[in-house]
């Protein structure tokens, strides 16, 4: 844990609205936190009372278990008070917009807002027109900024670094809030990223951001030292982008075989929720070279960090 | 800004042989002692009085560095950013007897975090606290220290600063013209 020393400096930002706005320095400064919520997470007594004068909101516009637990615990484990919305049994429904449903909530006197919602940008815009700290949990197909700090914080943990390595980020890039964030984050840190996956849900010019673009998968997997299997996005295929879910998964799925056959190891990893069988096949995400289930452990750590540094930042 | 050097060198090593002693004269045994430096400035500190220690007894003592950052008073209170450093604790400090280790005892605030985060790791059946510099008469809790280096007078605008670098210890005070 010494060879990442804390530097002592506040976070640059007020709200944490994606990983665009943050610094190398901001993203190291929540790792060295992180790294000290990961180890209370391990002692008996799993909780620290640093916050206990605050409240917490947590408003999900939209589905989530992984985010919303991850989210909830962490702010357990800070003694914070916790307020959980979730819109399908909100006045959300009844017509009230996202501005009245927030100023409603704090004028209960919350002081952080933690908002998942489906509009790109939701969070932004609610940090202009509100008095609260707000914490993007994923916006629309923008930023998913927490996943993308932990997803960073696993592969630093299990590689040592991050500075040099480099990242494939294989599936739907096109809808994915985690690629967008995943590819400011690690490149950030001195990381190489590539992108993997079907023409039809690569964004065009996305090459603008600095990637590299690959339409195979092997040759994607023989370039890199690790692959972050993103999920189908199955509720988001308004339009028909690949024949069928076989087809994909013939191409774009990640197999036993296809690993054994790059010759070398690399780190597989997934934000989840994983289609077993379709992105990913069950024994490669069971595996040793799996670090699934680290990235879920490393997620409360991270978002404690986050929740801690921006709250101390009292303005 | 006048500075004022109150220990230099010879005279802290003479008052940590002194401490380490006292710590050694109260236990005899210290197989169930644990010495634990408060994070950041305590570690020095403790390391030195666990290096005599275990020189002394021939016993290996239980060492560890405690950081109470998240246990703070002044959270959101601060100017200055708090931010924790890494800290090491890899054993039981159930039924032991602790010595927790700063380099100055000044408001006591500190101490307090660090009583509460020493609480969240077990029952010591003794806790103890040594520091090599006790401001006296800035206490704002009712905490004093069982083991003292040196008692020093100073206003509320002093500053009493410890270095400790192997090569140059010193204790000296800064007092800001007015």
């Amino acid at each position: 844990m010494d060879q990442h020393k804390t530097t002592v400096k506040r976070l640059s930002v007020k709200h944490l609205l994606g990983i665009k706005d943050l610094t190398k320095e901001d993203i190291e400064q929540i790792f060295a936190t992180a790294d000290e919520f990961k180890s209370i997470l391990n002692r008996q007594v799993r909780k620290v009372p640093t916050l206990r004068d605050m409240t917490i909101a947590n408003l999900f516009f939209e589905n989530s278990t992984r985010t919303k637990l991850s989210f909830e615990l962490a702010e357990k484990r800070l003694s914070a008070d916790v307020v959980n919305f979730a819109s399908s049994s909100s006045s959300v429904s009844k017509g009230e917009t996202l501005i009245d449903t927030v100023n409603n909530i704090l004028s209960m006197k919350v002081d952080m807002v933690v908002m998942r919602h489906p509009a790109p940008g939701a969070c932004a815009f609610l940090s202009k027109h509100v008095d609260a700290c707000i914490v993007n949990a994923g916006d629309g197909t923008h930023e998913h900024p927490t996943q993308a700090l932990l997803d960073a914080f696993s592969i630093r943990e299990k590689l040592g670094d991050i500075q040099g390595k480099k990242v494939v980020i294989v599936g739907d890039i096109l809808h994915s809030r985690v690629a967008l964030s995943n590819i400011y984050c690690l490149q950030k840190l001195g990381a190489e990223v590539m992108v993997c996956g079907i023409p039809t849900l690569i964004p065009r010019h996305i090459e603008s951001l600095g990637v590299k673009v690959s339409y195979n998968l092997k040759e994607a997997l023989q370039w890199c030292d690790v692959a972050n299997m993103l999920r189908i996005q199955l509720e988001r295929q308004d339009t028909k982008y690949f024949p069928s879910l076989r087809e994909y998964t013939m191409q774009f799925g990640l197999t036993k075989d296809l690993l054994n056959s790059i010759g070398k190891e690399i780190v597989v990893m997934h934000p989840g929720p994983i289609n077993r069988g379709v992105e990913i096949s069950s024994d490669v995400a069971d595996s040793d070279q799996s670090i699934i289930l680290q990235q879920v452990e490393n997620g409360v750590a991270i978002r404690m960090a986050v929740l801690y540094l921006l709250a101390e930042r009292k303005d | 800004m006048e500075e004022r050097i109150i220990l230099n060198q010879k005279k802290i090593d003479i008052i940590l042989e002194r401490m380490a002693h006292q710590v050694y004269e109260n236990r005899i045994d210290l197989s169930n002692t644990a010495i634990i430096g408060l994070l950041p400035r305590g570690k020095a500190i403790a390391e030195a009085i666990h290096e005599r220690l275990c020189r002394m007894s021939g016993m290996k003592i239980a060492f560890g560095t405690l950081d109470s950052t998240f246990y703070r008073d002044d959270f959101r209170r601060s100017d200055k950013p708090i931010l924790p450093t890494a800290m090491h604790l890899d054993f039981q400090i159930e039924n032991k007897y602790v010595v927790i280790v700063d380099d100055v005892l000044y408001t006591g605030r500190s101490v307090r975090s660090a009583l509460n985060a020493l609480s969240d790791f077990g029952r010591p059946l003794k806790t103890e606290l040594m520091v090599l510099i006790d401001r006296r008469y800035n206490r704002e809790l009712p905490i004093q220290p069982d083991y003292v280096g040196e008692v020093v007078d100073t206003r509320a605008h002093d500053k009493v600063k410890v270095s400790f670098e192997n090569s140059e210890k010193k204790v000296w005070i800064s007092t800001k013209q007015p």
